[in-house]
C-alpha cells in the first residue's frame, strides 16, 4: 500500500491508499480521480492518463520505456517530468507519491 | 445541475454503462442512480480478455472498471444478473427481468451488442464459444492449452488475438476466414498479408476462403468444423469471431428510432429528449466524416458516456474525437485510428519486414484513416491530422525519414 496524492490541474488533491502491484493510473480510475481518463485501460495506446510527477519521485518511479517515451512525444503539453500513469507500478516505495494532472488529456 | 431527485436508470453494465454511472457521480449528480447489468459481476474492461487475461497477464480484480464498494459508496444502487424487458416512454418506466418497475427521469440505454452466430448444423455443440464476456473468456481459457487444438472463425481483430493468445497458451490454432485474405473489411492488402505472415511464424494455420458449412460432434462436444469444400478441420473447441449486433430492441420496441443501432445525436439523446443509447448500441453521428455509424470500441463507449452525463447535468459536452482502437498480438502494437471511408488510395510508411510500419488511408490529400504497427508517432500524428482535416505533402509522408511533426507542420 502506498499513499499516493493525485492534484487536479485546479489544484484539487486526492490522498488515496493504492494497493501496492497496481498501477498509479488504477489508483486513480478505481477511486474517480477526474483527470485521467485512461481510455485504453493500461495498453500504453492512448496517452490519457498523463501526469506530471513531483521532482524528487522521477527517480523512483524508473525509466519510461521507448514505447511510453514516443507516445509522450506526441501527447500536449509534456514537460521533462511527464508520465503515462499506467506505466508507474505502485510500490511501497513510492508511499508519499506526488503527481499532478495536466489540464486535458486532449 | 441536476436536481437531488433526479434518478438516472442506467440499461447495460459495460464499459459504457459503469463509466456513466461514476461520470454523472464526478460531474456532481446528486440524484440515485441505478446501473442495471445482466452480469453477475460490476463492469470490467472487455479488452483485455482476448489479450493480457487471456494470456494470464491480468486478473479479475484488474479487469474491473472500479471495486465493487465503489457502488455503495457512491449511492450507485447497482443491480447485477439483471436486465430490462419493456420501455414504456410515456410513463417513463423501464419493467426489469426481477418484475420490479423503475421510473426514470433520465434513461441512458447502454446495452451493447451481442456476437453473431452461425446458423449452421450443429451450432449448438459444446465447444464452440464466442468472446464477449468474462465469462465467455473463462471459457476459453479453459479450453485452450497444450496439446488442444483450437479454430478460430473470422479473420478480423477478435479472432487474431485470440489466436495469438492461443498460441501462447501453447494451444494449436487454426482461423478460417471466408474472404480471401484477413481482416478484409477493415484493413487494406498490406496489412492483411503482413498479419497474416507474422501469424503462420507463430504457426498458426489458415483457411481462406473458406466457409463453414457447420460444426461435427460426438457426445455433444465439437470435434471438427465442416467446410462447404466438404473438408472437416479437427478441433477441440472454436471461437466464432464474425462481427456483433446491437441490442437494440428494447429501443425498437419503445418506438425510438433505430438504423444500425438506437440512432442518437452528439449528446448520445435520440428524439426522445429524456433517452440517451451509448456505446456499441448508439448510431451516432461522427462529424469528421460527415455521418453516422455504429462503432464497437472502448474510447467510443468513453466518449458517449461523457456526452450523456454531461447533458444529463447541463455541463459542456466533451470536445469531439476521432475514433480509434487497439490490437495487441505477439510483441505488436497495432494502433488505429479513423475509419477508412471513401479513399481513394493508400500510402505505405515504413517497412513491414521490420514491423515498424504504418498504413494510411487517404481521400485526396487528407487523411482518412491510420493504423499503425509499433509506430506511435503515425498513429498520434495520424489522430491529429484525421481531426484538424488538414491535407497532407504525401511525398513527405511515404518518406519514414521525414518526421511526423515535420509531415504536420
Amino acid at each position: 500500500m502506498a499513499k499516493i496524492t493525485y492534484v487536479e490541474h485546479d489544484g484539487t488533491e486526492h490522498a488515496i491508499d493504492v494497493k501496492t502491484g497496481l498501477t498509479v493510473m488504477e489508483g486513480a480510475v478505481k477511486n474517480n480521480i477526474p483527470g485521467i481518463d485512461a481510455d485504453c485501460g493500461g495498453a500504453c495506446a492512448c496517452a490519457t492518463c498523463h501526469v506530471y510527477v513531483d521532482g524528487e519521485w522521477l527517480a523512483k518511479t524508473g525509466a519510461k520505456s521507448a514505447m511510453e517515451d514516443s507516445m509522450l512525444d506526441f501527447a500536449e503539453n509534456v514537460e521533462p517530468n511527464s508520465r503515462l500513469s499506467c506505466q508507474i507500478k505502485v510500490s511501497d516505495e513510492l508511499d508519499g507519491l506526488v503527481v499532478r494532472l495536466p489540464e486535458s488529456q486532449h | 445541475m441536476s436536481h437531488s431527485d433526479t434518478h438516472v436508470v442506467i440499461l447495460g453494465a459495460g464499459h459504457a454503462g459503469g463509466t456513466a454511472a461514476a461520470l454523472l457521480r464526478q460531474y456532481g449528480h446528486e440524484g440515485p442512480i441505478t446501473l442495471v447489468g445482466e452480469e453477475p459481476i460490476p463492469p470490467y474492461q472487455r479488452p483485455p480478455l482476448s489479450k493480457a487475461w487471456l494470456k494470464g497477464e491480468a486478473d479479475a480484480e484488474s479487469l474491473a472498471l472500479k471495486p465493487l464498494e465503489f457502488y455503495a459508496e457512491h449511492g450507485i444502487d447497482f443491480r447485477p444478473n439483471t436486465r430490462a424487458t419493456k420501455l414504456a416512454r410515456e410513463a417513463k418506466q423501464v419493467t426489469l427481468s426481477t418484475g420490479e418497475v423503475l421510473t426514470y427521469d433520465f434513461l441512458i440505454i447502454a446495452t451493447g451488442a451481442r456476437a453473431i452466430k452461425l446458423p449452421v448444423e450443429g451450432a449448438h455443440l459444446d465447444g464452440l464459444l464466442e468472446l464477449r464476456t468474462a465469462a465467455d473468456a473463462e471459457i476459453l481459457k479453459a479450453t485452450i492449452g497444450p496439446g488442444k487444438r483450437l479454430a478460430v472463425i473470422g479473420g478480423g481483430y477478435i479472432g487474431l488475438e485470440a489466436a495469438a493468445s492461443g498460441r501462447a497458451l501453447g494451444a494449436e490454432v487454426v482461423v478460417i476466414e471466408r474472404e480471401p485474405r484477413l481482416l478484409a473489411r477493415v484493413a487494406c492488402e498490406e496489412l492483411s498479408t503482413f498479419f497474416l505472415d507474422y501469424h503462420r511464424r507463430h504457426d498458426v494455420t489458415f483457411e481462406l476462403g473458406a466457409t463453414v458449412a457447420g460444426f461435427e460432434g460426438e457426445n455433444g462436444r465439437v470435434t471438427g468444423v465442416k467446410l462447404a469444400d466438404g473438408r472437416v478441420i479437427a478441433c477441440d473447441a472454436a471461437l466464432i469471431g464474425v462481427g456483433a449486433a446491437p441490442n437494440d430492441e428494447i429501443a425498437k420496441e419503445a418506438g425510438l428510432e433505430t438504423a444500425r443501432g438506437i440512432v442518437v445525436d452528439l449528446e448520445a439523446r435520440t428524439a426522445d429528449r429524456s433517452i440517451f443509447a451509448i456505446g456499441d448500441v448508439a448510431h451516432r453521428p461522427m462529424p469528421i466524416y460527415d455521418r453516422m455509424f455504429r462503432m464497437e470500441s472502448v474510447p467510443n463507449a468513453l466518449e458517449q458516456a461523457k456526452q450523456a452525463a454531461s447533458a444529463i447535468v447541463g455541463r459542456a459536452p466533451p470536445p469531439g474525437e476521432v475514433p480509434w482502437q487497439w490490437s495487441d498480438q505477439y510483441d505488436l502494437k497495432l494502433q488505429i485510428a479513423g475509419y477508412a471511408f471513401d479513399v481513394d488510395r493508400i500510402l505505405l510508411r515504413g517497412d513491414p519486414a521490420n514491423a515498424k510500419f504504418a498504413v494510411f488511408h487517404l481521400k485526396g490529400d487528407q487523411i482518412q484513416s491510420v493504423e499503425a504497427i509499433n509506430s506511435p508517432p503515425e498513429f498520434m500524428m495520424g489522430k491529429l491530422l484525421i481531426a484538424n482535416r488538414k491535407p497532407v505533402d504525401l511525398d513527405k509522408l511515404a518518406d519514414p525519414s521525414v518526421s511526423m511533426k515535420e509531415v504536420a507542420a
